[in-house]
């Protein structure tokens, strides 16, 4: 009987990392789509807003596409 | 019975496995989008589907043996796969009949261990494998789904305590709609293969291919074919289930448990530590209430669901056993085994007619409130009847 607790605790931490970074970048890009929308309201421009956006956006497009690349070939 | 026609029954006992498979597992991708509103009902088990159609051809790494390890391939006939396919659909019916999540993978394993078991010997099992590939994932898959939903969940609540309500819905449920297309994706390429292998296992058993052979092109489409239109079909009471049993989601969480969900899939499917899709997202799903704020938890119903999980692999072990040994004893057997599988199949069908659960059950009104709805399973205490077969 051979649990490879290794390999499980490998899959728990990559997991974790990976899933918890994702999540909070892609908040945090809304956060910055929130930003904007009030800024626009107040008759600015909102660009930070849209720059954070765009690069919280573009991180987890590539995360995503990394994973598609997983299934797809991995 | 003629080796040709018993080999022409199990293919065809293998497909519809697969199609009770994928309407089985449309909940585990689409279950929050759906309790969300990210996407219409319909509109979900159809992108479910296609992505899964898509994912069955995907795949690349040919499914070589159909148990894993867990029974002895070389003794393994036409008759038990059989046996173990009956065992593996009619658990999957009942599961679905109740609305409760179980694993189509562990109902598959436990089919073939029951048939083989009764027809091979005790020692064509390998239950050190058992342990390794079934027990300790199915505790460990709820426990890190559910804490890496959670803690996503959580942070995202504290992140958009200030942002603006409307763009923190449309923001996520757009989120939502892709972290739920990776899981079905990836479900994709994970369950078809398992019918593929079974089906080219068979016909290599049959003589028709030779050994180490790939799965021919007809077997590829029809097995892709068969998960992604199970998928349409939608299996509305496990969805129901997940989406609204479980815990009433909102677009953060659901964002959260989805992408925490495709994550886990991913990260244990790459680094050699299978999980079941359906313990990942069942878990991540309780996680995502857990996290939240004011958390909100159905634990009657999750209890319930893990009860079906320990439950699944003996409850398909014994129906698998009864109709290996059937099925093995003869033609007049097999035959048998196929007029109660279809019986079985028929009157669960039935029943469900007489408590039907349609896509309009899931939608969303407009002003955000839930329409009235009865959240706990239909039926309780029926599981075991069917087991009888």
């Amino acid at each position: 009987m051979t649990v490879r607790w290794a390999a499980l605790a490998q899959v728990a931490l990559v997991g974790f990392g990976v899933a918890v970074s994702l999540v909070v970048l892609f908040t945090l890009g809304v956060l910055g789509l929130s930003a904007r929308a009030a800024a626009r309201e107040r008759g600015a421009g909102g660009g930070l807003g849209q720059v954070v956006a765009g690069l919280c956006f573009a991180g987890c497009a590539a995360v995503v596409l990394y994973g598609v690349h997983l299934i797809a070939f991995g | 019975m003629e080796a040709s026609l018993l080999v022409v029954l199990v293919v065809t006992t293998a497909l519809i496995f697969d199609f009770t498979n994928g309407f089985h597992d449309t909940a585990n991708a689409m279950a929050s989008s759906i309790a969300t509103g990210a996407l219409k009902p319909r509109t979900a088990v159809t992108l479910s589907a296609v992505l899964n159609l898509v994912g069955a051809f995907l795949s690349v790494e040919v499914a070589k043996t159909i148990s894993g390890g867990l029974v002895d391939d070389a003794r393994i006939t036409p008759a038990v796969v059989f046996g173990g396919l009956v065992g593996a659909i009619v658990w999957n019916l009942v599961t679905w009949f109740v609305g409760l999540p179980s694993s189509s993978s562990h109902a598959l394993f436990g089919g073939l261990i029951g048939a083989t078991w009764v027809t091979a010997g005790t020692d064509a099992v390998h239950f050190a494998k058992v342990v390794d590939k079934i027990l300790v994932p199915a505790v460990a898959a709820p426990l890190i789904a559910g804490l890496v939903a959670a803690v996503g969940s959580f942070l995202t609540y504290r992140l958009i305590r200030r942002a603006r309500a409307d763009v923190v819905g449309r923001g996520f449920r757009a989120g939502q709609v892709v972290s739920a297309s990776l899981v079905s994706l990836a479900h994709g390429t994970n369950d078809a293969q398992k019918t593929m292998g079974i089906i080219t296992l068979t016909l290599i058993a049959a003589g028709s291919l030779p050994s180490h052979a790939a799965p021919p092109t007809w077997v590829v489409v029809s097995a892709a074919l068969a998960i992604a239109l199970g998928t349409y079909v939608g299996g509305w009471r496990i969805i129901r289930t997940l989406g609204k049993g479980l815990t009433s989601i909102e677009a953060p969480q659901g964002f959260a448990s989805d992408a925490s969900a495709a994550t886990v899939i991913l990260a244990s499917s790459h680094l050699g530590f299978p999980l079941s899709t359906t313990h990942v997202c069942s878990g991540s799903i309780v996680g995502g209430g857990v996290g939240r704020r004011a958390p909100d938890v159905n634990w009657g119903v999750a209890g319930r669901m893990v009860l079906a999980w320990l439950v699944t692999l003996p409850a398909a072990a014994v129906v698998g056993a009864v109709a290996g040994r059937l099925s093995a004893s003869g033609d007049v057997g097999t035959a048998l085994v196929a007029a109660m599988g279809v019986a079985v199949g028929a009157w669960i069908y039935r029943a469900s007619r007489r408590d039907p659960i349609r896509p309009d059950d899931m939608a969303r009104r407009d002003d955000g409130a839930q329409p009235a709805e009865r959240v706990e399973p239909p039926v309780e205490g029926r599981d075991s009847t069917p087991v009888a077969v």
